[in-house]
């Protein structure tokens, strides 16, 4: 299996704060891999640091074979990097249907005067867009009758459909979730989990999620890399990391006894 | 839903064709040297200027307080490129570029208006973009402050240049250096608050020499000026870039998440948005006759500002309509209707010179009882008005993640 994405002990200061230190990882095309660890581990950081929102103060990000630490967000989305967010970020006023075309954008080719010529191939590219648009919601499990309502009226797991959708109407290679199952109950975490996985054998998209749902975890991922104050504590197949000694350890703390 | 879209899209078509003939067939109610004539030759041009600032501040939610800089700009290309400002042009010959009588017989530098438009439109772009970049980094108010100070730049510059001498390079000691182009004795930027005046009547093919007197071809003018602006603001509200306008104003982060260059995309927004006031200003100089220093101050930022805000930010009909109401107000309300009213009471002096307070007293009026503007934009009553207020159909709604929502 090749490797996609790379990242040489990346770290990443905020003043005294080091969010992220020296963190070594690989993602190899096809997994469904994910970051786990307790909050302020720093897996938040680590994706902002992928997809272009902070640059790494230290050490290098690399997607296929090309270095990225220091290109635009909207640079490595075009490139095939495409992420949801924590607390999701829907554009409120716009439809489902206009937030998944905008993740067509870097797809797109018309410029200001095609636009405003409106010529054929313009047009036409506006049609595939939003047909494309639609088929990816359905896709994506968002009802028909929901597809031109406004995203902020939609609820909670609908918007969380709509984003997904929207990442993966740019056609990306690597798709990066921030806590896709937050909020969910265990009927929705479960419909989730088998849509992750589904989404992989149909598009041959590589997975990385964030998430604390240990049920989802244990039960999608391929391999799981822990974090702990920024620093990566434990790597592997899920059966080994939950039995890490320095996994339980964080999670849980010192032993009882001694405390 | 998708049958309220397509409604939606034909009322938008019927109101189209509607609001054409009704504005073509205006005129002929009236004389021709009519004042309405000239109050509606105004309004049109400050349409054109709404509707740019409106794609700046209402799709793309760049709040721009310097937009007199394009009106600026515009009117002096259209005084440089028409009129007998650099009369030391060719050793006072004059340079002729596709114009006819009279202007093709004087000296200065004489060229079509069409060209100037073109001119003008390239030299706001530019102008528009410059202004923009150093804001790319700014939100909000600092935007604001940022795009005020070049407003007011520009009107420094357009007031104090006729001490910047251009062409003709002098010196103390030599006078004029020898081998430089002379562009007259003055051979300045502007003429200050003196005004370059007379500048040449708008002159098209096919068609007779315009006059001052006969507005109707004036206002036919503008009013293809303002249908041309109108459409292209229609056709790049429903485009690819009018939507990643939209979406940079609402989630910059999520915006570039997804694929949107926002300093490309934002600066499309100043360079279109300046061209239409540069459109407009070339108008202006020509119809005007002057193009004047004192014309470029401040309160004419405010003044576009104000048309596209009580008509409805971002709503292309409800900038229309904010634009002829604020532009009758001005023109004709408070001077011919009004204006007496002071003194009747027996107080010392005209309604006029109130003009601006009362505009901002609409603004306030307009900010407390409809927020959204007269006619405003679905996205805009969405905002203000908190969500599910515009739509009807039943999805199920979740108040804790509203709030959570991002703005």
């Amino acid at each position: 299996m090749k490797t996609l994405l790379i990242t040489d002990s990346v770290t990443k200061r905020f003043g005294g704060l080091v969010a992220v230190d020296g963190l070594d990882f690989e993602l190899a095309e096809g997994q469904i891999a994910s970051v786990i660890g307790p909050n302020g581990a720093g897996k938040t950081t680590f994706f902002n640091m992928l997809t272009g929102l902070y640059r790494p103060s230290a050490g290098s990000v690399s997607y296929g074979g090309r270095e990225i630490s220091r290109a635009r967000p909207d640079r490595i989305n075009a490139m095939g990097i495409a992420r949801t967010f924590q607390n999701i970020r829907l554009f409120p006023t716009m439809s489902a249907l206009e937030n998944v075309m905008i993740g067509q954008h870097a797809r797109m080719n018309a410029g200001l005067f095609g636009s405003i010529l409106r010529l054929p191939k313009v047009r036409a590219e506006e049609r595939r867009v939003r047909d494309t648009a639609r088929e990816t919601l359905a896709y994506a499990g968002l009802a028909d009758r929901l597809v031109e309502q406004t995203a902020a009226n939609l609820s909670y797991g609908d918007q969380r459909r709509v984003e997904i959708a929207r990442a993966l109407a740019s056609e990306p290679s690597v798709l990066l979730l921030d806590e896709p199952t937050a909020g969910m109950n265990p009927l929705e975490s479960e419909a989730l989990t088998a849509f992750i996985r589904k989404a992989r054998d149909d598009l041959g998209v590589t997975i990385l999620l964030i998430e604390h749902d240990m049920k989802v975890v244990m039960g999608v991922s391929e391999r799981i890399t822990v974090l702990d104050h920024g620093v990566k504590i434990a790597e592997g197949a899920p059966d080994a990391v939950r039995d890490d000694a320095r996994v339980i350890e964080a999670y849980l703390g010192t032993g009882a006894g001694e405390g | 839903m998708s049958r309220l879209r397509s409604i939606a899209l034909g009322s938008d078509r019927a109101i189209a064709i509607a609001v054409i003939i009704g504005a073509i067939a205006l005129p002929f109610f009236f004389e021709s040297g009519s004042p309405f004539i000239d109050d509606a030759v105004l309004a049109l041009a400050f349409v054109v200027m709404a509707l740019g600032l409106n794609i700046i501040v209402g799709f793309a939610g760049l709040l721009d307080l310097g937009y007199v800089a394009f009106f600026a700009i515009g009117a002096y290309t259209m005084g440089w490129l028409g009129s007998n400002f650099f009369f030391g042009v060719n050793d006072g010959d004059g340079l002729h570029i596709l114009v006819s009588d009279p202007a093709a017989t004087l000296p200065g530098v004489h060229v079509n208006f069409l060209l100037v438009i073109v001119v003008a439109v390239v030299l706001t772009t530019v102008a528009g973009m410059a202004i923009g970049l150093p804001t790319l980094r700014l939100r909000g108010d600092y935007i604001a402050v940022v795009t005020l100070a070049f407003g007011e730049i520009i009107g420094r510059v357009a007031t104090n240049g006729d001490q910047i001498r251009i062409g003709g390079i002098w010196d103390a000691t030599l006078g004029r250096v020898p081998g430089v182009a002379d562009l007259g004795s003055e051979a300045v930027l502007t003429r200050g608050k003196q005004g370059i005046t007379p500048v040449d009547k708008v002159d098209l093919p096919f068609v007779d020499q315009f006059t001052s007197l006969d507005l109707r071809s004036w206002y036919f003018v503008a009013l293809g000026l303002a249908l041309i602006v109108l459409f292209v603001n229609f056709r790049l509200r429903d485009s690819r870039l009018g939507r990643a306008w939209i979406a940079l104003r609402e989630d910059e982060v999520a915006a570039s998440s997804m694929g949107i260059p926002i300093v490309r995309t934002k600066l499309m927004a100043y360079g279109t948005g300046a061209a239409f006031g540069g459109i407009s200003g070339a108008f202006l100089g020509s119809y005007v006759n002057t193009v004047n220093a004192d014309q470029f101050q401040f309160s004419f930022s405010i003044f576009i500002l104000a048309m596209v805000i009580l008509g409805g930010l971002g709503s292309i009909w409800g900038v229309v309509v904010g634009a002829v109401a604020l532009s009758f107000i001005n023109s004709y309300l408070i001077p011919d209707v009004l204006n007496g009213i002071p003194r009747d009471i027996g107080l010392d002096f005209d309604l006029t010179q109130l003009s601006y307070g009362i505009f901002g007293f609409l603004l306030v009026i307009i900010m407390v009882l409809r927020p959204e503007g007269m006619v405003p934009e679905r996205r805009r009553r969405l905002e203000l008005h908190g969500v599910g207020a515009g739509e009807t159909a039943g999805a199920g709604t979740d108040v804790e993640l509203q709030e959570e929502a991002p703005r």
